[in-house]
């Protein structure tokens, strides 16, 4: 697990519920369990749902920062 | 429960039903009887305009329903049925329709042999209904289907003054209308914040659809406005850390609602009942229906709710304890044809 240097990177802004989730969920297939996702969320809606989603999944989520108008999430890959 | 059943058609208090015409009909191979056909109701078979069909309704508590059982309404349901369908009730059971009275114990034999049961009408408790519960629906706090098949065990039949509806929804959305309902269970959650856990990444006050939680400007640290709350969980499952945890969890229990011509809204009583004092609460509710309903024909516990709620509050708030609500308000007509100006509901003569 690296939190500066995340293995895999997603813009999903301007991105809808629930394309955001189901693209983070794939990508987080694609990787390796301990691996770090860096994904970029909006405001309003997704940080509402996203988060929920992806703990729900069993994934972990390490680091939450507010950049601007958006979310930037750091997630690290359980199972 | 089908013995009872059968004696409580035969003793089914509805008057004008007793100038019906009366016949013979075999509801368990080899054993007939002598009803009116619209006693018949009672026991799950609805008459229908047609002369001599009835509509069949099956037991399906929570709108569960086995494939095994499914299989066999479907294999059986053309044998006995004049149509080629079958209707979904509201109260999310499965209705045979088109069948002859001379076919009820055919039809109910052959369903019994995958123990599908017939249902009941008239004035008794119904099926129970419930949403999926949290068993696999993301929202679901209580699971309400296990509740809810524990209800059609234990209190399915039981015969009150008229009609008895239990609902249970496993969240605050409240899918399965608990405030309309003669009594209704609805799960719910108390947020409980550990600040050592908490890294002040705003979700919650995003996630929070009731505007209760606001994030602190500079160290995004939650407050809460309880008076707010909902009770949803909905902080708690977002939340990365683990900071929102569950507190108090338990059912809120809402009484004397209905709906129908003139549908009343219900009163919330208790909050974060424990799931294993909800048999207690459903037995002393009947206890307090059918005692104050004593020779008052078909009367709905939401009317005598209405008339008596001083005596019914003093009756339940024992029963009910530390979860019952302080400042609980009598159940309340919902006027929705506001067209109808002319009608006021007869003002209950309230007792002190």
């Amino acid at each position: 697990m690296d939190e500066k240097n995340p293995a895999a990177h997603l813009d999903l802004r301007g991105v809808v519920c629930p394309i955001n989730f189901v693209k983070t969920k794939l990508k987080l297939e694609e990787m390796d369990t301990g691996q770090v996702l860096e994904v970029i969320i909006d405001a309003g809606e997704p940080i509402a749902n996203v988060p929920r989603s992806i703990k729900e999944e069993g994934h972990k989520i390490i680091k939450v920062d507010k950049v601007e108008g958006h979310f930037r999430l750091l997630i690290e890959k359980v199972g | 429960m089908e013995d009872k059943k059968s004696i409580e058609i035969k003793y089914d208090h509805n008057l004008e039903e007793q100038k019906r015409p009366k016949v013979e009909v075999e509801l368990e191979k080899g054993k007939k009887e002598v009803f009116n056909l619209e006693q018949l109701k009672s026991g799950g078979y609805i008459r229908q305009r047609q002369k001599d069909l009835f509509t069949v309704r099956l037991r399906c508590p929570g709108g569960r329903v086995p494939l095994e059982k499914l299989k066999k309404i479907a294999e059986v349901a053309p044998k006995y049925s004049k149509k080629d369908y079958v209707h979904i009730s509201v109260r999310q059971s499965i209705e045979i329709p088109y069948v002859h009275y001379q076919d009820f114990a055919k039809l109910s034999e052959d369903l019994a042999k995958a123990g599908q049961k017939v249902a009941s009408c008239g004035p008794r408790v119904r099926v129970p209904t419930a949403c999926s519960g949290c068993e696999y629906n993301p929202n679901g706090l209580v699971d309400v289907q296990k509740l809810c098949q524990e209800i059609d065990q234990k209190y399915f039949g039981i015969q009150c003054n008229h009609k008895f509806k239990i609902s249970l929804s496993g969240c605050p959305i409240d899918c399965f209308r608990t405030n309309e309902m003669d009594l209704g269970f609805q799960g719910a959650v108390e947020p409980l914040w550990d600040e050592d856990a908490c890294t002040g990444c705003r979700i919650c006050g995003y996630a929070c659809k009731e505007g209760a939680l606001t994030n602190d400007p500079q160290t995004g640290k939650p407050t809460i406005d309880i008076s707010k709350c909902l009770y949803c969980a909905d902080c708690i499952r977002a939340c990365p850390t683990s900071s929102w945890k569950e507190g108090r969890k338990g059912l809120v229990v809402r009484i004397g609602g209905r709906h129908g011509r003139h549908p009343v809204n219900g009163s919330l009583i208790a909050v974060f009942l424990p799931e294993n004092k909800m048999g207690e609460v459903i037995e002393k509710v009947i206890e307090w229906y059918n005692d104050r309903g004593k020779g008052r024909g078909r009367v709905r516990i939401g009317d005598l709710l209405m008339e008596k709620w001083q005596d019914f509050v003093n009756f339940i708030k024992p029963v009910l304890g530390e979860y019952a609500l302080a400042n609980s308000e009598r159940p309340k007509f919902n006027k929705i044809h506001s067209f109808q100006t002319g009608w006021m509901p007869e003002n209950p003569a309230i007792e002190a």
